[in-house]
């Protein structure tokens, strides 16, 4: 048995920031409006509500559970939770992956954390400096093509304020300093003041985005009214070419009005015809649960080990569900209540509706919303306060994705803060390079997003709700749960954390493999999968040798470290 | 935006304020003792190196 845990949090709302801003993070403010968007508002909101009880809460919930169980028993680490929840040899090398995905995570996260400062700055200078703003589309894309490297390999790593290089370095070196003070001054402080300074500044551009009413009266479509029925209205208006292609959406206060105007938008395209999408239509698109669980899960970032790790260093009576919960209110607040009304809204608003429709997370974060902050009075500042709120959402996440891989290096080695941090620093500084270095067409970044951020995250998260159910046992779960619980939960999630959360995830799960690995529905197989054995791609291949390397070096420390007997009772 | 899409966005986003704000009404007001286990109260807190 391991030594009993030392570690430990300074105070129970500091757990729950640290929680809600590791869950905070680009997604919310940025993938969530465009995909509800895309699905109808009504009707992604009804399988998102739903996913989130029976996927996001019990998830949650297990990961508290089984966290602080094992680290009253000396365990912090995934591999030494699972240890310790499953007697059985192999059982520490599964949860290794707790290590795994978040340490590879980390690698390419604080790139893109890195470009949220570098836009952050470019805001500020602009503010002084009005030539820096961007006054087109295509001038907005080619700045971030040149920021992030996307031309040409190794391209980014210049020292330039409008460059990745310096922004790299300094988020890298600030990660790991703060992660060094260890989890309550480093991870504490930083969620403690950074969490309610995030949702300060959202609440000041939410005032302005919702005030900015139609900024052209020449482009009256384009308006903040449109942008909110564009992302709420609960059917969609379409208009479809005669292959299916849908050719544009139509937005109007006036359902009648809105009718009438995909009418005249169809018959001025041959064969063009208009298609009403629904609720409940929508619901029964499985693309639209896809959507909405997927959402959810990634979100709140359960099932990648840090709950797992967080919940380690709480007391033994310490609250776990209404921790769990406030920490998973606090993540949809900042994302339905903020994200969900100023993104959207304020892009319509400057570009309409065919600016924004079918741009993905990185073409609406750093293509539309750049040139909406350049068009809008006061638009520099708006600017840099609103980057500045991903980049805090993004440093808030980051710091919880290096604690599972420092807790591993202490308890695996027995090593301190120094030498763990240290060891850690090298590894990611190695990992963030060959990401930052292969960034054409943001290869590199995308691979691993796709295999580890993904496909890792939803493989991990199976195992863990199984575990709680099956074999940690819901029994035994459950009172671990409600030890010193300040709020207790209706007997109805018993059977959905034993029953129906892990069937809702494997569905989701199974859907998910055949559409975006397989292929299915398509021609071939996604991108990710041609990459790999089709086409050869070298820098596909690398990153996953990259991950094979992070996973090899971390199993060997586990199967050379005495900390996990085969025998739990030596 | 339509009335249907303005009740959407009302329920939504009314559901997850209300929810928010009552979480952290909760744990504020819940009483120090039974909640606040201030293992790391110290000035020194044992995560970090020590000489």
């Amino acid at each position: 048995m391991a030594s009993p845990q030392k570690d430990s949090w300074g105070s129970r709302l500091g757990v729950i920031m640290a929680v809600a801003g590791s869950a905070v993070g680009l997604g919310n403010f940025i993938r969530f409006p465009g995909q509800a968007a895309q699905f109808g508002g009504g009707a992604f909101m009804i399988a998102y509500a739903i996913s989130f009880l029976i996927i996001g809460l019990p998830i949650g919930w297990a990961e508290w559970a089984m966290g602080r169980y094992a680290g009253q028993r000396g365990y912090n680490s995934a591999a030494g939770v699972f240890h310790c929840l499953v007697p059985w040899r192999g059982s520490k090398y599964i949860g290794v992956l707790g290590a795994i995905i978040p340490l590879v995570i980390f690698m390419y996260y604080v790139v893109i954390e890195a470009w949220t400062l570098g836009y952050t700055v470019r805001f500020a200078r602009a503010f002084f400096d009005p030539t820096l703003r961007f006054s087109t589309v295509a001038e907005s894309q080619a700045y971030f093509a040149g920021f992030v490297g996307k031309d040409g390999d190794g391209t980014a790593l210049r020292l330039d304020l409008d460059a990745l290089l310096p922004w790299l370095v300094i988020v890298c070196g600030l990660n790991l300093v703060l992660i060094y003070r260890g989890i309550s001054k480093g991870i504490q402080k930083v969620c403690e003041i950074g969490m309610p300074v995030l949702v300060i500044l959202s609440l000041v551009v939410l005032a302005r985005v919702l005030t900015l009413g139609t900024p052209d009266p020449a482009k009256p479509e384009q308006n903040v009214s449109i942008g909110l029925g564009y992302m709420w209205n609960p059917g969609k208006t379409l208009v479809v070419a005669a292959d299916g292609t849908t050719l544009a959406e139509v937005v109007d206060a006036d359902p009648a009005a809105q009718q009438a105007k995909a009418e005249q938008l169809a018959a001025a395209t041959a064969g063009a015809r208009v298609e009403r999408k629904t609720v409940l239509s929508q619901l029964a698109d499985p693309d639209l649960w896809l959507a909405a669980a997927g959402q959810i899960f990634f979100s709140l970032s359960v099932g990648f080990g840090v709950i797992l790790v967080y919940a380690s260093y709480l007391g033994p009576r310490d609250d776990l569900v209404l921790s769990g919960l406030t920490a998973s209110a606090t993540n949809e607040f900042c994302e339905v209540a903020l994200g969900g009304l100023i993104t959207l809204p304020a892009a319509v608003a400057f570009l309409g509706l065919a600016g924004v429709a079918g741009q993905g997370t990185f073409g609406l974060g750093f293509n539309v919303l750049p040139l909406v902050f350049s068009e809008m009075p006061a638009g520099s500042l708006f600017g840099a306060m609103f980057f500045f709120v991903l980049f805090i959402a993004a440093i808030t996440s980051s710091l919880s994705m290096l604690q599972p891989g420092i807790a591993l290096l202490e308890e695996a080695l027995g090593i301190g803060r120094k030498g763990s941090v240290g060891l850690l620093g090298t590894l990611t500084a190695l990992g963030t390079g060959f990401v930052a270095w292969f960034s054409r067409d943001l290869k590199a970044l995308d691979t691993l997003d796709f295999w580890v951020g993904t496909f890792l995250i939803f493989v991990l998260a199976m195992i863990q709700i199984i575990l709680f159910g099956w074999f940690f046992g819901i029994d035994r779960g459950w009172e671990e749960l409600h030890r010193g619980a300040a709020l207790r939960l209706p007997r109805f999630f018993r059977p959905i954390l034993r029953y129906v959360c892990p069937a809702f995830l494997v569905t989701i799960f199974g859907l998910w493999v055949m559409e975006n690995v397989i292929g299915w529905g398509r021609a071939e197989p996604s991108n990710y999968v041609t990459d790999l054995f089709e086409k050869g791609n070298p820098v596909a291949w690398l990153s996953i040798g990259l991950v094979v390397i992070v996973a090899a070096g971390l199993a060997f420390t586990i199967a050379s470290s005495k900390k996990y007997p085969d025998d739990l009772s030596a | 935006m339509q009335p249907a899409g303005l009740f959407v966005m009302i329920a939504s986003v009314g559901t997850v304020t209300v929810l928010f704000v009552w979480c952290v009404w909760k744990v504020l007001t819940q009483p120090a003792a039974e909640v606040e286990h201030l293992h790391g109260a110290d000035f020194e807190t044992p995560d970090v190196e020590r000489p």
